[in-house]
């Protein structure tokens, strides 16, 4: 062994943290190794996979109706979403379109949908940084949000509501009525929610300049949705792609321009707004009429038209037995998800059962930036930044 | 003989101390339910008044389980120290006219030396506990707590300045014409604010921040270690207040000093005060998010220090001009 002083030299290593799967902050399952330096992130890498569970492989043995329900458990907190670009995708294939009021339908669900991922995502942020009572506020209004699901299709949370075709059940009576009282004391609830922390001190220390993304690194990493807006680019499906009825809908789109935690914690209230604003529009104009389509071979026909019409019952008899036959064909359809933009790819062979179907997670994209966005922070940043990127680790992992 | 009365008095002090401690523990938990729009715990006995009972008893038949590649001694000595020093300063609080154990001349001295020594509680545990969650929890819970403790140093030589005695029974006697909050306000809110630091309570929590060291210094501890770190907290924060109530509030003192409220006890005054700040402790942690740490730090030295220095030039200048300086 030789004594010269330069083979004596020893290595320094970072001081690594396991950030691991049980962690009050880690937003599901994320195990993150951070290689510290005292206590800037030299690096952060995320491990992911501890959630997976084989969707899009599960999804090719169902059929059509049976895959649905896949979709309400990818981001368990914005269910019908998920459904709903997943209709969007079968109906594209199919080639039908759906009638008015489902579409009114959908939209109405699709922002309270909205508000139900924007309470979740700011009030937990809110809680990881430290502030514990807006958590608890933005839940007892998301109890109120599940309470409409449930009266819509029955469950609280992961309805299997949006259908291809159309919507499943047609609303109960009184339910608008309701809505439309939620939504007047809802504006209060954000005000509430604002004054705890928009302006207070220690909650601007703690977002202001973190987690900087510049509208070139965003595009770059595929960033969508809030976070692709918060850096500076005026990009939201529902206007850019519209589907649906957003074009006959008048609403706002908001962007900021430092790209930091700050801006998109404004963004997401503000979208919270906006929809309450969407919200309030539909419940005026909802119009009568059939909430599926009318191709007796994509939506089954009602228990008591089976019991007079032949036709009926075999065609009630095939749908729920071998299901709808979808024509060949392949489409990408993507929607603007609260989280981002939710694309589906679905390839299909003439059969009953899709092919292929491909899921494109926001969360996935995001989190491959963890690592760019909290070089340089400290440790509490990498909590303040994992909550602004809204990760859920069902669509990450699928 | 003596000895009998001296026990007498550290029970008199130390348990309904700990029954306080205890029933503080779920009056957070009910004030924090307020104010999120939930009701606390009411399960357990009528309005969940049984429950520190309950914690309690949970508490104590847990499992104590001690990591093997922990250092077992000092592992377990820690806990004890905290406890231990949270408790000895209670030694010089004066609860009413001659009601205190120990009337030292330096009381005020020896309150600020039980506070420095409890940062050894903190350094002990997260060393001894050999895990890097601990580890790094327990260093920046040590330096937050000396950092703070130089600006509650200034502050309490300008209270000092004003009363011109150590002993906290003469600062209370001192505040019979007004109370020392009116002249020295500012100083009043960087006291308290100080003791939220000292005492590792939101928002500077960083150390046993959830969210991001889960639980921090005493990450380790199960059982009765971890309801020794709790009490010793809970200890510390009353005692805090006590002393925030005793320097600026009058301790003792009734509210004014004629009839209807003279009638009350000297301790029921100073349980009101202090229960006010109870709720005020409460209240910041259910309200405000947390400081990261470097800003914790820029504020204790870039803020309070220059600010409660300044303060003490200042009021010191005014005693010796108008020579009110109390001999």
């Amino acid at each position: 062994m030789s004594l010269k002083k330069k083979n004596l030299q020893k290595e320094i290593k970072n001081f690594t943290l396991n950030f691991g799967p049980q962690h009050p902050a880690a937003h599901g399952v994320l195990r993150l190794v951070l290689e510290l330096d005292g206590e800037i992130v030299e690096r952060a890498e995320p491990h992911i996979g501890l959630l997976h569970r084989g969707t899009e492989k599960l999804i090719e043995y169902k059929t059509y109706l049976q895959a649905l329900p896949y979709f309400d458990r990818l981001d368990y907190v914005s269910m019908m979403a998920q459904e709903h670009t997943y209709s969007l995708a079968v109906e594209e294939l199919l080639n039908v379109s759906v009638p008015l009021k489902a579409q009114y339908i959908r939209v109405l669900f699709l922002e309270i949908t909205r508000i139900l991922n924007h309470l979740l995502a700011v009030g937990c942020h809110a809680m990881d940084v430290g502030a514990m009572t807006p958590f608890l506020w933005a839940f007892e209004e998301r109890e109120k949000l599940m309470e409409f699901y449930e009266r819509v299709s029955g469950a609280r949370m992961h309805s299997a509501f949006i259908r291809p075709g159309g919507v499943s059940l047609d609303i109960p009576i009184g339910l608008l009525d309701d809505i439309a009282i939620f939504a007047d004391q809802f504006s209060t609830r954000v005000d509430e929610m604002e004054e705890m922390l928009t302006t207070n001190r220690i909650w601007k220390q703690r977002l202001i300049n973190v987690g900087v993304v510049t509208l070139q690194q965003a595009k770059d990493w595929g960033f969508s949705g809030v976070l692709l807006r918060g850096s500076g680019l005026n990009w939201d499906l529902r206007k850019e792609q519209t589907y649906e009825i957003y074009d006959k809908l008048d609403f706002n789109i908001f962007t900021g321009n430092q790209g930091d935690c700050y801006d998109r914690y404004l963004i997401r209230i503000a979208e919270m707004r906006e929809s309450l604003s969407i919200i309030k529009q539909c419940l005026e104009r909802m119009p009568e009429g059939p909430i599926r389509v009318d191709d007796k071979k994509v939506n089954p026909p009602s228990r008591s038209d089976t019991k007079n019409s032949m036709e009926s019952l075999i065609h009630h008899f095939k749908f729920f037995t071998e299901g709808v036959c979808v024509p060949r064909g392949e489409t990408y359809t993507a929607t603007e998800a609260p989280k981002g933009e939710f694309g589906v790819y679905l390839i299909s062979n003439g059969t009953n059962r899709p092919y292929r179907c491909k899921i494109k997670a926001p969360g996935f994209g995001h989190l491959q930036a963890l690592d760019l966005m909290s070089r340089g922070h400290m440790l509490a940043d990498v909590v303040t930044i994992i909550g602004t990127q809204d990760i859920v680790f069902g669509e990450v992992d699928r | 003989m003596a000895t009998l009365v001296i026990i007498l008095k550290l029970l008199i002090i130390i348990v309904p101390l700990l029954i306080s401690v205890a029933y503080f523990t779920l009056a957070e938990r009910k004030i924090m339910g307020s104010i999120q729009r939930r009701r606390g715990p009411n399960v357990v006995g009528f309005l969940g008044l049984l429950q520190p009972l309950a914690d309690g008893l949970k508490l104590f038949v847990k499992e104590t389980i001690i990591p093997t590649a922990s250092n077992q001694g000092i592992f377990l000595f820690a806990p004890l120290l905290t406890f231990l020093l949270s408790l000895m300063g209670w030694a010089v609080i004066p609860f009413g006219q001659g009601l205190v154990m120990s009337d030292v001349n330096i009381g005020v001295l020896y309150l600020f030396a039980i506070s420095a020594l409890s940062v050894y509680g903190i350094v002990l545990s997260g060393w001894a506990s050999n895990s890097k969650y601990a580890f790094l929890g327990s260093l920046r819970s040590a330096s937050q707590m000396i950092s703070y403790e130089v600006s509650l140093g200034f502050i309490i030589v300008s209270v000092v300045l004003c009363v011109g005695s150590f002993n906290l029974s003469e600062i209370v006697l001192a505040q019979k014409q007004v109370w020392l909050i009116f002249p020295l306000l500012p100083m009043f809110l960087m006291f308290f604010v100080s003791a939220l630091a000292e005492t590792n309570r939101h928002p500077f929590d960083l150390p046993e921040a959830e969210a991001e060291l889960v639980s921090g210094y005493n990450v380790e501890y199960s059982a009765m270690g971890f309801a020794l770190f709790f009490l010793g907290e809970y200890a510390n924060m009353l005692l805090m207040s006590s002393v925030t109530a005793t320097l600026f509030l009058g301790g003792w003192l009734p509210l004014l000093n004629f009839l209807p409220f003279t009638l009350l006890p000297g301790p029921f005054w100073l349980g009101i005060k202090v229960y006010f700040f109870v709720i005020l402790f409460c209240w910041i942690r259910a309200a405000l998010p947390r400081y990261r740490y470097d800003r914790l730090m820029n504020l204790g030295w870039k803020t309070f220090l220059p600010i409660s220095l300044g303060w003490l030039i200042f009021t010191s200048s005014i005693l010796i001009s108008f020579n009110w300086l109390p001999v």
